[in-house]
Formats: C-alpha cells, sequence, structure tokens
C-alpha cells in the first residue's frame, strides 16, 4: 500500500564503486539526500560548508556520487527545523533523480476539529509549504476523507484524466497506509508529475501514534534513537515521560497537566526548567528510584522540585523512592518536595522524609501547599538563577 | 449532560482486576450507589458486595444501571466504550489514558450518530458530584459540597482547584475532567452549558492546556452565552506556556502542531471572553473567592454563622 519510493539507501563507511547499489548510466542524474528526523534540508548547510541537504549530480561514475557523499555524511545538518548545531548526518539516501514538471502538496493527518481524518493540500507542492500557508492561504484546501478522491485530485491543481487516475490511486492507497500503521500524519512533499505522466511520492514524513505501540511493533522497532536526548532515551525505557529543556531546576511530578504547570511556575518566577516529567499515575517506587538517579544525573540540574498531587498515585511509594534514592546517590543540590492528596497524610510522608532530606541537603522542605511550594520555586529559582 | 447533576444513583463498573477493585471499593466509600460489576467471563459471581455480569447488556439489564466506568486497559477500551454505547447506557465514564487515537475516532463517530451515551474521557481522572457520587479516580476527601464547578483536561490539575476552592471555603458543585486526548466524548462547551444553566452553581474554573482549540472555542462560547449582568464568573490556568513546540508533554493531546494550540493564544482567546486567566495554578481558589458573587458570600456568611469552627 506504499506510494512510489525510488530509493537505495546507503550509510558509511565512504562509497565504492560496488557499493552505490544503482548501475544508472552515465548521463543520468542521481539525487542525494541527508536522512535526518527533520525538514527544510533543501535549504540546509552542512558544517563541510556544502549547501543544501538534498544535492543532485549527473552519473558519470560512482565516484562522482561517492564525492558529494562524502562532503555529507559524518557532518552535521542545519536546517530551520533543527537545533543549531544541526544534526550529524548518518545515513544519505542514493536515489535515481527524476524529472518533475509539477509538484503538489498532500497529506492526510488527524484533526481535532473533523474528528477524524482530514486531507490537506496544495497546488503549490515542493520546499516551503509553511511559507504558502502562511502567504498564500486560499492555495490550501482541507477536506474530510471520503471515497471520492477525484475531486481532491482536481483541487491539486490538474483536470487531465491521467493524473486524475493516478492521484487518486496513491491517494487510496496513502489513506490505507495512514490507517494501517496507525500514523497522526502523513505528508507527501511533492507529490509531483513527472513529463512522462508518472504520478510519484518523491518525499514523504510519517509521524506514528504513540499510544499505538502496542500493535505497531514493527514499526516501532524502526525508531532510531540517535537524534534523541540519551537522558530521554532511558526515561522511556522505564515508562517515565521526560521531556530535557534547557534550564537547571529539575521538576519531579505526576500528571501531565500539573508537569507543565509546574515548569510554568517555575519560569514564572525567574527561573529556568530542567525538564518536564511525568511520572503517571501507576508509578512504582523503582521507577520513582530511576527517574530521581536520571534528575541527579544531569550536570546542569541544580535544585529540584518535586511536585506530586496524588489520585491514584500513593505519596508513600514517592517518599519511599525519593529517601532510596537520597541515600543511595548523595543528592548534592537543593531539593523541595510536596506531596498532597494520594491515600497519605502530608504529616506522616513528611515524618518519613525529613530525617533522610535534613541530614544530606543545603536546603529541603516539604510542604502540602501549592501556594508555599511556589514560593519556595521562587527562592531555589533565585539560589540557581 | 442533566443526568450527571442528578446522578447520585447508580453506577457500573468494568475493568482490570486490580484497579478497577481499588477504585471500586474507594467509590462505594465515598457513597456512590455501586450496583454491579463487568468482567467476561466472569459472570454469576460476586465482587464488593455487588453482583459481576458478562456484559454492558446484561449489568444494565440486571441493575437498571445508568452509568458506567471503565478501567480497561489501552487495547480493549475503544471497544469497551462501543459496547457501553450499543447497551444504551447514558453515561459512560472512561479513565483509561493511551487509548490510539484510530480508536477514539472510531468511537467518536459513533457517539455523533447517537444521542442516548454521553462519554467523558477518555483519559481522565472522572467526574464527582461531591458529597453525592464519585464516579473515577479523583480523592474524594480534597472535595466539598459547595457552588463552584469545575472543568479540566488535567487530573492533577483538578485536584489542586478543588482543594484551593475547598480551602477558601467555597466548595464545588460538580467537578468533570474531560481528558487529556485529542478525541473525546466531552468538550468545555458540553460542561460550560450545563454550569451556566445550574442553578447551585455559581462560579467555574476552566483548567486548560496546550493543543489543539478547544480553550477558544469555549472562550467563543461564553461571549455568546456569559455575558452582561447575569454572566457568571470564570477562572482558568492554561498549562504550557513554557511547552516547546512539536513535543508531546505527556497527554496525547497536549502538543503545540504547525504553530497552533499554543498557551498565549488561549490565554488571550479566553481573556477577550471575559475570563479571569490566573498565571499560577496556586492561584485558582484565592482568584474565585476574589471574583465569587455575592451569593457566594451570603453563603459563606451563613456557614460561618451557622458553624463556629469555619
Amino acid at each position: 500500500a506504499r506510494g512510489e519510493f525510488p530509493s537505495f539507501p546507503i550509510s558509511p563507511p565512504p562509497l565504492s564503486s560496488r557499493q552505490t547499489g544503482t548501475n544508472g548510466d552515465p548521463g543520468r542524474w542521481i539525487v542525494l539526500k541527508a536522512q535526518i528526523l527533520a525538514g527544510g534540508r533543501g535549504k540546509g548547510v552542512f558544517n563541510s560548508g556544502l549547501k543544501g541537504g538534498v544535492q543532485s549530480c549527473l552519473f558519470f561514475s560512482p565516484s562522482v556520487v561517492g564525492e558529494l557523499a562524502n562532503k555529507m555524511l559524518g557532518y552535521s545538518l542545519t536546517t530551520k527545523q533543527t537545533p543549531k548545531e544541526g544534526v550529524k548526518v548518518k545515513t544519505v539516501m542514493v536515489a535515481e533523480a527524476l524529472d518533475i514538471t509539477r509538484e503538489t502538496y498532500f497529506a492526510i493527518l488527524m484533526d481535532r476539529a473533523c474528528n477524524g481524518p482530514v486531507m490537506v493540500g496544495s497546488p503549490q507542492g515542493g520546499m516551503d509549504i509553511e511559507e504558502v500557508a502562511d502567504k498564500s492561504p486560499e492555495l490550501i484546501f482541507k477536506v474530510q476523507y471520503c471515497n471520492i478522491c477525484n475531486s481532491i485530485c482536481v483541487l491539486l491543481g490538474n483536470y487531465c484524466t491521467l493524473w486524475i487516475s493516478q492521484a487518486a490511486d496513491q491517494i487510496k492507497r496513502l489513506y490505507d497506509l495512514f490507517l494501517k500503521v496507525d500514523a497522526t500524519q502523513v505528508e507527501v512533499n511533492p507529490l509531483g508529475e513527472t513529463p512522462e505522466g508518472q504520478v510519484v511520492c518523491f518525499d514523504a514524513k510519517i509521524n506514528f501514534d504513540d499510544n499505538a505501540e502496542f500493535r505497531q511493533k514493527a514499526v516501532f522497532a524502526l525508531d532510531d534513537m540517535s537524534e534523541s536526548d540519551p537522558t530521554e532515551t532511558e526515561a522511556a525505557k522505564w515508562d517515565l515521560k521526560y521531556i530535557g529543556l534547557d534550564g537547571n531546576i529539575a521538576c519531579f511530578v505526576n500528571g501531565a497537566g500539573l508537569a507543565m504547570a509546574t515548569c510554568d511556575i517555575i519560569d514564572l518566577h525567574g527561573g529556568k526548567p530542567a525538564n518536564f516529567l511525568d511520572l503517571g499515575g501507576g508509578v512504582k517506587e523503582k521507577q520513582v528510584y530511576e527517574a530521581f538517579k536520571l534528575l541527579t544525573a544531569d550536570p546542569k540540574v541544580e535544585a529540584i522540585l518535586v511536585n506530586i498531587f496524588g489520585g491514584i498515585v500513593n505519596c508513600a511509594i514517592i517518599a519511599n523512592g525519593i529517601t532510596k534514592a537520597c541515600r543511595e546517590l548523595e543528592l548534592k543540590v537543593p531539593l523541595v518536595v510536596r506531596l498532597e492528596g494520594g491515600y497519605c497524610t502530608g504529616g506522616a510522608t513528611a515524618t518519613t522524609l525529613y530525617p533522610y532530606l535534613c541530614s544530606q541537603l543545603l536546603l529541603s522542605l516539604t510542604t502540602p501547599d501549592l501556594c508555599s511550594f511556589v514560593s519556595h520555586a521562587s527562592f531555589l529559582a533565585f539560589l540557581a538563577p | 449532560m442533566e443526568e450527571i447533576l442528578k446522578l447520585k444513583d447508580i453506577c457500573v463498573a468494568r475493568g482490570k482486576k486490580v484497579l478497577g477493585t481499588f477504585h471500586s471499593q474507594q467509590a462505594i466509600d465515598y457513597g456512590s450507589r455501586l450496583v454491579g460489576g463487568v468482567s467476561p467471563g466472569k459472570g454469576g459471581r460476586t465482587h464488593l458486595g455487588v453482583p459481576v455480569f458478562n456484559s454492558v447488556k446484561e449489568a444494565r439489564e440486571g441493575t437498571g444501571a445508568e452509568a458506567t466506568v471503565i478501567y480497561v486497559p489501552p487495547p480493549f477500551a475503544g471497544a469497551a466504550i462501543m459496547e457501553a454505547i450499543d447497551a444504551g447506557m447514558p453515561l459512560v465514564v472512561c479513565i483509561t489514558e493511551g487509548i490510539p487515537q484510530q480508536d477514539m475516532v472510531k468511537v467518536k463517530h459513533k457517539l455523533l450518530r447517537q444521542s442516548t451515551t454521553r462519554l467523558i474521557g477518555p483519559n481522565c481522572p472522572g467526574v464527582i458530584n461531591p458529597g453525592e457520587c464519585k464516579i473515577g479516580i479523583m480523592p474524594g476527601h480534597i472535595h466539598k459540597k459547595g457552588r463552584i464547578g469545575i472543568v479540566s483536561r488535567s487530573g492533577t490539575l483538578t485536584y489542586e482547584a478543588v482543594h484551593q476552592t475547598t480551602q477558601v471555603g467555597l466548595g464545588q458543585s460538580l467537578c468533570i475532567g474531560i481528558g487529556g486526548d485529542p478525541f473525546n466524548g466531552t468538550n468545555f462547551i458540553d460542561c460550560l452549558e450545563v454550569f451556566l444553566q445550574d442553578p447551585k452553581t455559581d462560579g467555574i474554573i476552566l483548567i486548560g492546556e496546550i493543543g489543539g482549540n478547544a480553550e477558544e472555542n469555549a472562550a467563543d462560547y461564553l461571549k455568546q452565552h456569559n455575558s452582561g449582568a447575569n454572566a457568571k464568573p470564570v477562572v482558568s490556568f492554561i498549562a504550557g506556556l513554557t511547552a516547546p513546540p512539536g513535543r508531546r508533554m505527556g497527554h496525547a493531546g497536549a502538543i503545540i502542531a504547525g504553530g497552533k494550540g499554543g498557551a498565549k493564544e488561549k490565554i488571550a482567546a479566553l481573556q477577550q471572553a471575559g475570563v479571569v486567566v490566573s498565571m499560577s495554578p496556586a492561584q485558582l481558589g484565592s482568584t474565585m473567592f476574589k471574583v465569587r458573587p455575592e451569593r457566594c458570600t451570603q453563603e459563606l456568611v451563613y456557614l460561618f454563622h451557622g458553624s463556629r469552627a469555619l
């Protein structure tokens, strides 16, 4: 059910003529695309000096391809969608270049307003769809998926029968793919036409629903963690929802909303959160311990805020996990702990925690009240600027 | 939605043995009238003093239950909701986090084509009419029967709002967790409609977060239906001002995608609708106390005089 993806992925070491994997004749065009998990590659820049994450060259000999690839492989590519330092390129896709006479944009994505999948398209495809959306929004259409794809094909700017029948077929296949892999988005840019009238999906980005991992094992096995924050990868192993941020005040919270709000509180008082962390409702003591270990191992963390309001979570589990971590990991940074709700009385948990915290730390407090927690947060922000 | 306000009657729990049992016992202890359980293959047994049935349909026929709460794990939760809709259950509360989006799209498709069942959730703590009926995982003891309606996408932030409104003496009329998923059964507007029409609700707390445009839609609704002399005060907090774009912040629905769904825009939209937006989640209770209507004060005065130990 996939579209046509002409592709011969290759990766280091540098190319020899045997490894190009293509039998292109001299005089045909080859395209090389850096394989990173970010868009805007066409206008990106390598730290080797090479401009453009998508390169094309006339195939006189495999060495031509090899030379270009060697300026990409192992170097960092910076685009509009990467961090400033760019992303290291470990894989380059080499493919036969096809002539494109027309480029359109087509995507299927889950849309809340429409309560399901919608198709978004534009006769203006190729690069910079964000710019099209910004400058010429009338060129972008959005329709709910229906079985009649022909009208969509016309909206993509071509009335000819050959285009319509092929593009409609591609769209149906893309929709099947969208459902089959539990995608939240399948974006083809460009969905193009060749001079021979062929409809080709020249590039695609697919976002997958994390909630469907249990039934998409093959898809998730393809997940390449090399571009991810190693702490995030480690946290995921323990089923912790962790996202690294830039600051120095770490957060340790139950519940996504409260976790986001805790980062907001830190920022509101002039501090900078080091991370988002949602322990989740069913968190076990071992996970609490591992989460604490992750936070304390981060060299940029200079203070830790624990903010727990137990619904499913039992505060005693949190308290026990933290005290074990404090004992074993020689905590050196100030820690503010707030425990509320969760089938314990604040006082009892404080009694469990306090002896361990006091003896090892610069500053520790347990406070059930969010207001005083906030004021301690602002104190910490002051303490760890 | 009116049935939730009147709900003190009946509720059926369905789910995994341990979690379902724990929370069902909590519900019974709180005073909710739990009348049965559903566990396929275990029909005919008794658990926690109530009969167990093989299906929701059998449970509804056997007990006359008007509500059901679902604790089923993600791979099967979508089907469990469908089954409850097929059984004609008036109220379905789904606690489960992690249901695939496609499954919920199918559920929504079915929900929108019928008018018997109201779904709350998924990925939510549930709904509570303090002092009367608790359907879900919220800690009952922090609630106090009172005058403030609370609606929220986040469970833990709901507990904060509840805790604070209890502490300032206002209490809660009804608390509804609509959940953190992008496709759910009940939205802000559904709840605002109930609160605006409920004579026992004097003020509203709305807790939102990044992702989607439910808060903007709520703001539009409030502009049209909650203005003028009889407007009820609405206090809000929106989580995620510091969230980086493109990342899923815990909740499946909490993601700033394609430049849309940020907290700043939501805050602005709500403020334009006359909502008092608190920049800190720690000031929901105190802010509501400041903007409470006169009749709330009278109630508090009455309570103070009525009970010296306030």
